[in-house]
């Protein structure tokens, strides 16, 4: 019987650990990401979604802590994905109420990466839970898994260059879930030219990413909150 | 000699106050919608983008600009612009008829090919001067009132977004088009006008042919698709629309420049061409052999 209850103290304890030495590892990510009140950045965004056809756009991206992130199109008309405001990871970082496991390790393009999956206690957070691989070398973020009630789930890989130091990427691929896209007979009155019929199965819960490439980071020179409204 | 009789056969259209009704007619159209869409534009475009709206943040306001406005206008006005268009080529040939000046016209020292060829051509001059109408006050008009931008076209089961320079010269080729599918009705009114002694029937059966093969086409069902809507001209005349389908690249990157499938607006714009030579060769085999009685 002794023998049993040691075991189980020794499990008890080892996972209290792991919990702790996870939370260490996000509070050491979290302090990189506090550097950056806010940011503009200019980027090229490209849109690969089976029903949209797009261009690549010039966009601007404005951030302010904790969570207000807009990306503007400079030049013509893009449909951002709801879920690209998980490009800042502080929706994640910055929960106080979670609980983290560590989830073991993986390699992302090469590097040793630490799985943390984060769960928020409160039913007040959009984000269900969340799967960060975690480059403990840098303390950087390079992929998470963000699931949320409202939107589904979202995957980011993110490629670190001149602002490693800030914690903020050089490029994001954002993979989402799209729904169909299908308007009643009629209302268009479509031009026939042969192609809708390869498309029509393949249209029907696809994925799709955007892929955002930022240059020109302005970090922390005062965004005004009037940029989000 | 055909410059003079095309000349003559202009000024009697232009001579008859219902030809202004046309550009009346497309003028408060174009202004009506354009009301409409500066007051709720953004519950028409809500109309094609609602089911994404949990996905996307919809940017109406990029949306909402003079090209997407002036797409709209052609999407609603150019189905409709056919029975303009034979209010007055029906009654080139049927309305001299009945007012009596078709034997003295025939009596003049033209042949009657002639004679029909600058009937045809004046109804494409008119045809020419609505689209410039319309262009005038749906792009240029659009454009002051909403300003320009990137262009998003909506079809049934994609969306289509080009930049800005990509966009003018697609509308300048929707209106060659447009005007190719406007004179081959032209074209047929003016067949229906040669057979008949007053101008009400051949408007009446222009307006009717284009009703049901319009109608034909919308049903959509395949027993249609296979047989009818493949030469039907109504589903070529649309050809205009092919001009604003832009082709991407594997990574889904629209190509400034292109169009979706290009050859099959040739096949439509040659098919055109085919029923406008049809047309006129029937017309022009008809009224040379007919008798002018009045």
């Amino acid at each position: 019987m002794k023998k049993y209850l040691l075991i189980l103290a020794w499990l008890v304890t080892s996972l209290v650990l792991e919990a702790q030495d996870v939370k260490e590892l996000l509070k050491n990510v979290k302090a990189k990401y506090d550097k950056v009140n806010d940011y503009t950045a200019n980027g090229k965004l490209k849109t690969n979604v089976l029903f949209i056809k797009a261009p690549v756009a010039t966009i601007k991206i404005y951030y302010k802590k904790p969570d207000k992130l807009k990306i503007k199109n400079e030049t013509g008309i893009s449909f951002i994905p709801k879920g690209s405001v998980n490009v800042n990871l502080n929706n994640v970082l910055g929960l106080n109420n979670y609980e983290a496991i560590d989830g073991g390790t993986d390699k992302i393009n090469g590097t040793d990466c630490k799985i943390v999956k984060i769960f928020p206690l409160s039913d007040e957070e959009n984000i269900t839970r969340a799967t960060l691989y975690i480059d403990e070398k840098q303390s950087l973020v390079l992929k998470s898994v963000i699931s949320t009630k409202e939107n589904g789930t979202y995957e980011l890989l993110l490629t670190y260059k001149n602002y490693a130091e800030y914690g903020l990427p050089d490029k994001v691929n954002l993979t989402f879930n799209t729904r169909e896209y299908k308007l009643p007979k009629g209302i268009t009155i479509d031009y026939d030219n042969g192609t809708n019929k390869d498309n029509k199965d393949a249209a029907k819960n696809k994925k799709g990413t955007v892929e955002i490439s930022y240059s020109g980071y302005l970090i922390n020179k005062d965004v005004l909150d009037s940029v989000f409204e | 000699m055909f410059l003079q009789l095309l000349r003559i056969e202009l000024f009697k259209i232009f001579r008859r106050p219902r030809t202004f009704i046309a550009f009346a007619a497309i003028a408060m159209i174009v202004l009506l919608v354009q009301f409409a869409l500066k007051v709720n534009g953004k519950d028409f475009i809500q109309l094609y983008t609602d089911s994404q709206a949990d996905t996307f943040d919809i940017p109406y306001q990029e949306i909402q600009n003079g090209y997407f406005v002036c797409v709209a206008v052609l999407h609603m006005i150019l189905i409709h612009v056919p029975l303009l268009v034979a209010l007055i080529a029906g009654d080139m040939i049927s309305g001299e008829a009945n007012l009596g000046t078709l034997r003295l016209l025939a009596g003049k020292p033209v042949t009657r090919t002639e004679l029909v060829l600058a009937k045809f051509s004046a109804s494409s001059v008119y045809v020419v001067l609505l689209l410039v109408w319309m262009a005038l006050i749906a792009l240029l008009g659009s454009l002051l009132l909403f300003g320009s931008g990137g262009l998003a076209i909506f079809k049934e089961d994609s969306i289509h977004l080009m930049n800005e320079q990509d966009v003018l010269w697609r509308f300048f080729a929707a209106f060659i088009f447009a005007a190719l599918g406007l004179t081959t009705i032209a074209a047929m009114a003016l067949m229906f006008s040669a057979v008949a002694d007053n101008s009400l029937g051949p408007i009446v059966t222009t307006v009717c042919v284009v009703i049901v093969f319009t109608v034909v086409q919308q049903l959509k069902v395949p027993i249609f698709e296979e047989t009818i809507n493949r030469w039907s001209f109504t589903t070529h005349m649309l050809g205009w629309k092919g001009f604003f389908y832009v082709e991407k690249n594997a990574e889904g990157i629209t190509i400034d420049g292109s169009i979706e499938n290009p050859s099959s607006l040739v096949k439509s714009g040659l098919v055109l061409l085919g029923y406008i030579t049809l047309f006129l060769f029937i017309t022009i085999r008809y009224f040379k052999r007919k008798d002018i009685l009045s």
